[in-house]
């Protein structure tokens, strides 16, 4: 009881004293009190847990809406426990779902005694800070095999995923279009090279893609032979994957898909993702990609058209240092359009782009841009997202 | 014709190493040389290449990675002439020996009098070697020490970071480059990426204006002032 008021404490002076948004450092705070607060605030509720590389937001918010419940979650993307804790002493609502980041999911696990763990995918993502992603994989692996009666729900076409959950004493395997496999080269059993084909993968130790699906994603998601119908309202191949996992999530829970659907279907925005602001004349589609396989999925999902586009870089703390990863990006697609290049890193880009044969400029906010009538995508990594969300405003 | 070989990119292009061939390519193009990049997949056959790349990868990856370079020709061609760019794992395995997980000493691929064990924690930072009175930056990521033998001459000397053990990075050799500093090591640095391709082509080259200047030019400023 301590912690927990600590929390709400230090969460109302942080907001009175206008520092950040005060759930992360009451989280903090409370943890310092009493470092099994997570366990205590967790009792009695229903927890699911959403974790991987990429779509962990959109996931946990497709869920958060499809679930019908009030739901507890942190919807401001503090995925370590510190934010968890915030969240639930926010509300206490016994439906749970909370992001997790991929280093803290076995501890997150355990400590919220979770029923469901989303397993999206794993790639490359600010090495500087996880160095090695299979390294994630290995864990997550150790978690499962001591977590006998976690659910998970696991990508079947992600071989570093399928490395982590095939130990899970029970799994609801996702067939769902998973382009990006450069991590996932060589057997993470055998380190023999791994064979993909257009609908499987395989390596020659026997490891292979599970053939016990139980989702599978065409024009309509199908979760153990229940066909629903997706429409959703946010662009993308990546958000249509994102769903498809949400309802396996509820799906394992006993929650009506077809109420899920049509929740999911109603979502606009995710923390601001995708969603048109306005800035000096300009409307924008504020956009997240902050690694290659993200930054992969958004290009492929804007519209083939020869629009300009912006893309902004940084590489602070939260983005990682190194921006090497650009030249994973295949910024080649670009061209015949004009890119703005923005951000802390713009040359970084800029140069990317020059190899790239895309037109490009250099840009900042000082930068009298041509304005146009159509709404421009706004492509951002992490803190350079948050920048534009401040600098412009609702429309 | 100019080939770049950009070797197992599936194994050793964590760090978007495969940069380093485009650059190659394109400013070769610019100045009217025919270029193309090969790219060496796991299952094919070491091509003929004027110049190979060999990027960073993880410990298995690097692992197979060193199996496959020694049972293929990539030692023959060196020694017939070929020139090698190499960076992070890259480096490593044209070593004697390096350190992977299980195995503190991994055969590498002995090109080069060098050796590699795990340090205590990982270098991770921006990295800054001057080489012959001039300056390279890049990123460096990675969990090896490495002594060169004392006929090896290293790349340069390190002015941030870690590089090869803290004072030197990399080592350089008839034909061949290598450093710590990973991915778009060309990118970020044009004067080392024109001074590889005059060796390669045999020629010099009259300046080229890219992006990439501009690129330098503020991260000398940023990181030296």
């Amino acid at each position: 009881m301590v912690a927990e008021r600590a929390v709400k404490t230090v969460n109302l002076l942080a907001r009175w004293t206008a520092r950040g948004s005060g759930t992360v450092s009451g989280g903090r705070v409370g943890l310092a009190v009493s470092p099994r607060l997570l366990t205590t605030l967790s009792r009695g509720r229903e927890v699911i847990l959403v974790s991987g590389t990429n779509g962990k937001t959109t996931t946990t918010a497709m869920i958060a809406a499809g679930w019908a419940r009030p739901v507890a979650t942190n919807s401001t993307g503090s995925n370590m426990p510190a934010g968890h804790v915030a969240a639930l002493v926010a509300s206490k609502n016994a439906a749970v779902v909370l992001e997790v980041d991929e280093a803290w999911l076995g501890e997150v696990t355990s400590s919220t005694d979770a029923g469901v763990v989303v397993l999206l995918n794993l790639s490359r993502d600010q090495l500087d800070r996880a160095n090695e992603v299979r390294r994630i994989a290995e864990r997550w692996r150790l978690l499962f095999a001591a977590a006998p009666t976690v659910r998970v729900v696991a990508n079947a076409n992600d071989p570093l995923v399928v490395f982590a959950a095939e130990v899970a004493a029970h799994v609801a395997w996702c067939d769902v279009p998973t382009p990006w496999t450069s991590d996932a080269v060589s057997c993470p059993h055998c380190t023999l090279p791994l064979h993909f084909s257009e609908s499987s993968w395989w390596s020659d130790c026997g490891f292979k893609k599970p053939t016990d699906i139980a989702t599978t994603l065409g024009d309509d998601v199908v979760v153990r032979g229940a066909t629903v119908t997706l429409a959703l309202q946010m662009p993308g191949e990546f958000n249509r994957i994102n769903a498809a996992m949400a309802l396996t999530a509820l799906d394992e829970l006993g929650v009506d898909l077809n109420v899920a659907v049509a929740r999911i279907n109603a979502l606009t925005s995710v923390a601001g993702r995708f969603s048109v602001r306005c800035w000096r004349g300009h409307r924008l589609r504020l956009l997240l990609a902050k690694n290659p396989a993200g930054f992969t999925a958004m290009l492929d999902a804007l519209e083939p058209d020869t629009a300009d586009v912006w893309l902004a870089i940084n590489a602070r703390v939260a983005d990682g240092h190194d921006p090497s990863w650009l030249y994973d990006v295949p910024f080649e697609v670009l061209r015949g359009r004009r890119v703005y290049c923005f951000g802390d890193r713009r040359l970084d880009l800029a140069t990317r782009l020059d190899y790239a044969g895309v037109e490009h400029v250099v840009a900042d906010e000082e930068s009298a841009i041509p304005s146009s009538e159509a709404v421009v995508n706004v492509v951002a990594n992490y803190t350079a997202f948050q920048d534009w969300r401040e600098r412009s405003s609702a429309c | 014709m100019l080939s770049v070989a950009l070797v197992y990119p599936e194994l050793l292009g964590t760090y978007g190493d495969g940069g380093n061939a485009v650059v190659l390519v394109e400013r070769a193009r610019r100045r009217g040389i025919d270029a193309e990049v090969l790219r060496v997949g796991i299952d094919d056959a070491m091509p003929n290449a004027a110049v190979y790349l060999l990027g960073g990868g993880e410990d298995g990856p690097q692992r197979l990675g060193a199996d496959l370079l020694r049972a293929s020709s990539f030692g023959a061609r060196v020694g017939d002439g070929a020139f090698v760019v190499a960076v992070c794992a890259g480096l490593q395995l044209l070593g004697r020996t390096f350190a992977v997980e299980g195995d503190d000493e991994y055969e590498g691929l002995g090109l080069i009098d060098a050796q590699t064990r795990r340090g205590e924690r990982r270098a991770v930072g921006e990295l800054v070697v001057e080489v012959d009175g001039r300056t390279l930056v890049g990123f460096e990521n990675h969990g090896g020490r490495t002594t060169l033998g004392d006929s090896v001459q290293p790349l340069g000397v390190v002015r941030r970071g870690v590089g090869n053990e803290g004072t030197v990075d990399g080592f350089r050799a008839p034909r061949i480059w290598a450093s710590y500093a990973h991915g778009p090591l060309l990118a970020m640095n044009p004067w080392f990426a024109d001074l590889v391709l005059e060796q390669v082509l045999g020629v010099s080259l009259e300046p080229l204006e890219t992006s990439a200047d501009l690129l330098y030019a503020e991260r000398v400023r940023t990181l030296v002032g």
